[in-house]
């Protein structure tokens, strides 16, 4: 008698051109001349980065385009201990969110030039980008945010943002 | 039964590929339309529901995104189905029925033009024995189409007759994509794409989206068009191994159109969603639609066949045409799945 079939393998690979949409584009050319642009509601009046062209609670156009600080303040974060061939850097790592001056979404980042057992909630960062020559329609435009040498934020002011 | 009526209704032009806009760009102004329409605002919308695909976003949980179209706070009731948008209105109607919502917001999307459309949809497939073949959408039409050609002793010209008639039909449709067809004596000079197939006889690839209001009681009288009552609604689904299926026939579609009352009264106008030529014949003789039926006034799925959308679009066609005057009694078919895989038929009257 023959072995039983225990496994098959059926490959599927499929291609995508991804469609960034009319605000996402703005953002990514923004990204590449080092500048990060976001999109104010004019409803609620919560400035959005990467806007994506709607403000999501109020369902209507973001349609003014606002310039955003490469500052501002960690809202939380984690330290990546786990090791992944798909990443960019070694572990470990800190992962956070950074709510920049002038936005009201955190911005996703990596946190470096700052021993592990400092990074906190309310520090401020600012962004590090890559060298000029290097700028380009990406999110890795930002290197990572580096500590600044300024007072935390209070935990109000970035409550509604966790 | 409640009475549930279509008081709005707005789609996108389906194009070939939409390269500025994202899905959640493409819907604001459609979702937009359509509520303005119905005389309802976002706060009046009790039942938010959709249709889509992720594996056309190839994106998981792209549906979720698409939400930023809908402004989804303070939190609303939502639903999404990984069908057709015509599948979704179904849901909005069952909850308009049980109490729980007297209106619905029921939209649609999809960018075909992202990945290479006849291969995502081999994803449908069994995945062991019949995907792992990457039998493509056209190869799978073109088996149903040489079976309903052995089967009903019909010709490739009467599919011929069908490219033209609908295609000439959406000249007076601007949201369509293709608005021209050669006659179908010079249409049958072409080469196969898939015998029996032509490219004539097969669907454009469209990116478009949609949305249908619903609305029941006196919220119905907020519409600032004349609301086209939903008679009868009902969807069916056969097997999914295609050789278990008689081809050549739309059981399913015919069992729908019964329950949904297709037969109760005379029929003005037809939308259906036949993407293939020959899935229109199919249809039009399991619904039992005669020849004094105006089918497909719109042009189509031949003329403009978004996916995950062209099905609600029927719905909306039909309603829209009803409201306009065009008839007093409808009846709209969506499709899902290979081959007439799933049918959803829908009948609409005007008072």
């Amino acid at each position: 008698m023959s072995a039983p079939v225990t496994n098959i393998t059926t490959p599927i690979r499929l291609d995508y051109t991804y469609t960034a949409g009319r605000a996402t584009q703005r953002f990514l050319l923004g990204m590449a001349e080092g500048r990060i642009l976001g999109q104010r509601c004019p409803m609620c009046h919560k400035v959005y980065v990467p806007p994506r062209g709607a403000c999501p609670m109020c369902g209507v156009p973001t349609t003014d385009e606002v310039e955003v600080s490469g500052r501002g303040t960690v809202t939380t974060f984690c330290i990546v201990r786990i090791p992944s061939d798909v990443l960019s850097v070694p572990p470990p790592f800190t992962c956070a969110h950074v709510l920049l001056d002038g936005a009201d979404l955190p911005f996703f980042g990596l946190i470096y030039d700052c021993p592990f057992d400092q990074v906190r909630m309310g520090m401020r960062v600012e962004a590090v980008w890559a060298p000029r020559e290097e700028l380009a329609a990406t999110f890795e435009s930002i290197r990572y945010f580096r500590p600044l040498d300024e007072p935390d934020a209070p935990f109000a002011s970035f409550k509604e943002h966790l | 039964m409640r009475d549930v009526a279509v008081v709005g209704f707005a789609q996108s032009a389906s194009v070939r590929r939409e390269t500025s806009g994202n899905e959640v760009e493409m819907l604001m102004p459609i979702l937009l339309e359509a509520k303005e329409q119905a005389g309802l605002d976002r706060q009046d919308i009790g039942f938010t529901v959709s249709g889509s695909c992720d594996y056309l976003a190839g994106q998981p949980f792209a549906f979720v995104s698409a939400l930023d179209a809908v402004g989804a706070w303070p939190p609303i009731v939502e639903s999404h189905l990984e069908m057709d948008g015509a599948w979704a209105l179904y849901e909005a109607w069952v909850k308009i029925q049980t109490g729980e919502a007297d209106t619905a917001l029921v939209y649609a999307f999809g960018k075909s033009s992202m990945g290479d459309l006849p291969e995502v949809l081999t994803i449908q497939m069994d995945p062991y024995y019949t995907a792992p073949l990457w039998p493509d959408a056209i190869s799978l039409a073109a088996l149903q189409a040489r079976a309903y050609l052995e089967a009903s002793g019909k010709t490739e010209r009467d599919l011929a007759e069908v490219a033209t008639r609908n295609r000439r039909a959406a000249a007076h449709n601007p949201k369509a994509q293709l608005r021209s067809s050669a006659d179908p004596a010079t249409l049958l000079g072409a080469p196969y794409l898939v015998s029996p197939l032509r490219k004539h006889d097969c669907p454009p690839i469209s990116d478009g989206c949609a949305a249908v209001v619903l609305a029941c009681g006196d919220l119905v009288k907020k519409s600032r068009r004349k609301p086209a009552w939903i008679r009868g609604i009902d969807h069916r689904i056969e097997a999914h191994a295609l050789g278990v299926r008689d081809l050549a026939r739309s059981p399913s579609t015919k069992l729908a159109g019964e329950r949904a009352g297709v037969g109760r009264g005379p029929i003005d106008l037809a939308e259906l969603h036949a993407p293939f030529t020959h899935q229109e014949l199919i249809v039009r003789e399991a619904l039992g639609l005669g020849g004094s039926v105006n089918v497909n006034p719109s042009g189509g799925a031949l003329a403009a066949n978004p996916m995950m959308v062209a099905g609600l679009i029927r719905i909306g066609e039909a309603a829209a045409r009803l409201s306009t005057g065009a008839g007093k009694r409808a009846v709209a078919h969506a499709t899902s799945g290979p081959c007439l895989q799933q049918n959803l038929v829908c009948v609409l009257e005007t008072d």
